[in-house]
């Protein structure tokens, strides 16, 4: 029952930094249009910049500042930022794919980088002893895993929350008019451009902000933590549960992280060890058909969009 | 001593530069970054790879090296095979995805993420069906030959610069030259305003798949010839085939080929003077450059 109980709060928290890095996206696609094909590499920025900030000081490498884990986050939130922030100055004014293009190779080069600027980022052996929140309780193992969880749901709520109210203020309903119809949002007087690039940045803060939830959740991270396999699985995620919909971005990263965490279960019970490589691959392909079906049968998703013109709109006509 | 790496970009660049001539036309003509084309890479070089020791194992002589070079008459078999089974799989693609995405009128980037959802597909299921295990064409050795002081070549390698070229320019008449050239060039300039001068937008874009996978699968036994063979091979190839593809000028076969060439050289140059370890990081920084200085590229026209 214990143990029940102590992995059903595991496998929480881990979706739930999924569906973390899904809300980002989901301001960036679901919102705004833009297509991030290089999810992985703003995780890793953030995931990256935190243990640096955080993690005592190491004489092999630079940093370790020791400094509290909330500076850590912010860190990981302000370099993901800037890494977005960059990315989008650069091809948010060109033709949509090229963004698609530019963020791919951001995660190329994010992977190679973490790869091989050893003195700042361990190589290829990662950066260990990244302080985890409530660290000192790791003795008692039920209490040390439910604090973990309800520090990730408090998060992720956080997030939620600030994202809903964003979206539904004018500044969101920019975002959708542009999405929609840009020339007629640019006849209005709206700059697309800025507003796309202000979507990206938030979007990719919010991912830096996962990973960095991530690392300190798991304690080490290595480059091979930020390989495409993440990007692929984050979109999967919110294409299944309903992209352009937070609570959709949420079930959607709860549910495939199920499916994903049981077959691999299932896997490393049935099948022979030789040919778990080979089974593992069927699991990737199981990804990728379900992002074209969803794509096909229906694009909206468990949990489409929910058409919101303003929140003072109900009010006025008296519904709730 | 900076002759070698030049040759060694040279042949990466032509590798680069065949399979971003696929792009850059499914680019123009179908209007999307399509992100599965490295996968018709990966898939053709093991296409042929099956049909030729298929081959070879039912006919012992077809193995036996031609001349200089390290294969037999199965290998230009197993390419030819391999370039008609390449483009019926993306004709396969084309008919259960993107055609279906297209005749829905979805915007460009859903198909893009189509693409993504495909590329994913099919390298695993490659790797399911032979694993990750890197394989050969061929295991003879080969003598490199002494072509300057300081600079050598195997016959391979100076068979496939050959071909390449033959290649480029063959599909550079066949734009401008040809009847479906033509009708390709229409397409790609107005879709709607082609098919009322009585193109076949459909029979075009069909012929626009086997083009660009045939080159793929060239590329992909080129770089099997070459290097190896792996699952993975398409998928790493992806970076530098968009950056050549943008840089040459999207819808520029020349462009495209020149792009290629840019690309390999450098990542050569870089191998030399910087490191082996950041090779992958090149086609991106060519990219960003591109970018910012010149986005309709060296051929193109600004959008």
């Amino acid at each position: 029952m214990i143990e029940l109980l102590s992995y059903g709060a595991f496998f929480l928290t881990v979706a739930l930094t999924y569906a973390i890095i899904c809300l980002g996206l989901n301001v960036q696609w679901g919102q705004t249009g833009l297509f991030n094909v290089g999810v992985a590499g703003f995780v890793g920025i953030g995931a990256y910049a935190s243990a640096l900030l955080t993690t005592p000081d190491d004489p092999v490498r630079f940093g370790g500042f020791g400094l509290p884990i909330i500076v850590g986050w912010l860190g990981a939130m302000a370099s993901a930022g800037l890494l977005s922030l960059l990315v989008g100055l650069l091809t948010i004014r060109l033709r949509a794919d090229y963004l698609a293009i530019a963020t791919f190779g951001v995660a190329v080069v994010v992977q190679l980088c973490a790869l091989n600027l050893e003195p700042l980022t361990g190589g290829p052996f990662g950066i260990g002893f990244i302080p985890r929140p409530f660290g000192w309780l790791a003795e008692d193992r039920m209490t040390f895993s439910l604090l973990n969880l309800s520090i990730v749901v408090v998060t992720t709520l956080g997030v939620y929350l600030a994202l809903e109210r964003l979206l539904r203020s004018p500044w969101g309903r920019v975002l959708r008019a542009i999405r929609e119809d840009e020339q007629a949002a640019l006849a209005l007087g709206k700059n697309a451009f800025a507003f796309r690039l202000q979507a990206f940045v938030i979007g990719g803060a919010i991912m830096g902000l996962a990973g960095a939830v991530q690392a300190h959740f798991i304690g080490f991270i290595a480059p091979e933590n930020y390989v495409p396999m993440l990007t692929f699985q984050v979109w999967a995620m919110l294409i299944v549960g309903g992209s352009g919909n937070n609570r959709g971005a949420v079930l959607g990263a709860v549910l495939v992280w199920a499916v994903w965490a049981a077959s691999a279960a299932l896997i490393s019970a049935v099948v022979p060890p030789e040919a778990q490589a080979r089974a593992a691959a069927l699991q990737i392909v199981m990804i990728g058909v379900a992002i074209c079906v969803m794509l096909l049968v229906r694009p909206r998703g468990i949990l489409g969009e929910v058409r919101t013109v303003s929140r003072h709109v109900n009010e006025v006509s008296g519904k709730k | 001593m900076i002759l070698q790496p030049l040759m060694d970009g040279l042949i990466a660049g032509t590798m680069i530069g065949l399979g971003a001539i696929g792009i850059t036309l499914t680019y123009s003509i179908l209007r999307f970054a399509n992100f599965a084309h490295g996968e018709l890479i990966s898939w053709g070089a093991y296409a042929a790879l099956g049909v030729s020791s298929a081959l070879a194992t039912a006919y012992g002589p077809l193995a036996t090296p031609i001349g200089p070079f390290s294969f037999g008459w199965s290998l230009p078999i197993g390419l030819l095979t391999s370039m008609v089974l390449t483009g019926l799989l993306a004709l396969l693609v084309d008919l259960l995805l993107f055609g279906r995405l297209r005749a829905r009128k979805s915007a460009v980037i859903i198909l893009v993420m189509a693409g993504f959802g495909a590329a994913l597909t099919l390298r695993s299921l490659l790797e399911f069906l032979v694993t990750s295990k890197p394989a050969y064409f061929t295991s003879a050795l080969q003598i490199a030959i002494r072509l300057a002081p300081g600079l050598r070549a195997t016959p391979d390698q100076l068979l496939s610069l050959a071909v390449s070229a033959v290649l480029v320019l063959a599909v550079h008449l066949l734009l401008t030259r040809t009847a479906i050239g033509r009708a390709m060039r229409a397409v790609s300039e107005n879709q709607q305003l082609a098919a009322l001068a009585g193109v076949d937008v459909r029979h075009t874009i069909r012929i626009v798949w086997l083009l660009g996978a045939a080159l793929a699968a060239v590329a992909g036994v080129m770089a099997g010839l070459l290097v190896q063979i792996r699952p993975h091979m398409g998928h790493d190839l992806l970076l530098p085939l968009f950056a050549a593809a943008i840089l040459g000028g999207i819808g520029s076969v020349p462009g495209a080929m020149l792009g290629g060439l840019i690309v390999g050289l450098t990542e050569a140059l870089s191998v030399q003077f910087i490191g082996a370890e950041w090779r992958a990081a090149v086609a991106f920084v060519i990219l960003v450059a591109v970018l910012l200085l010149r986005p309709q590229g060296l051929f193109g026209r600004p959008a």
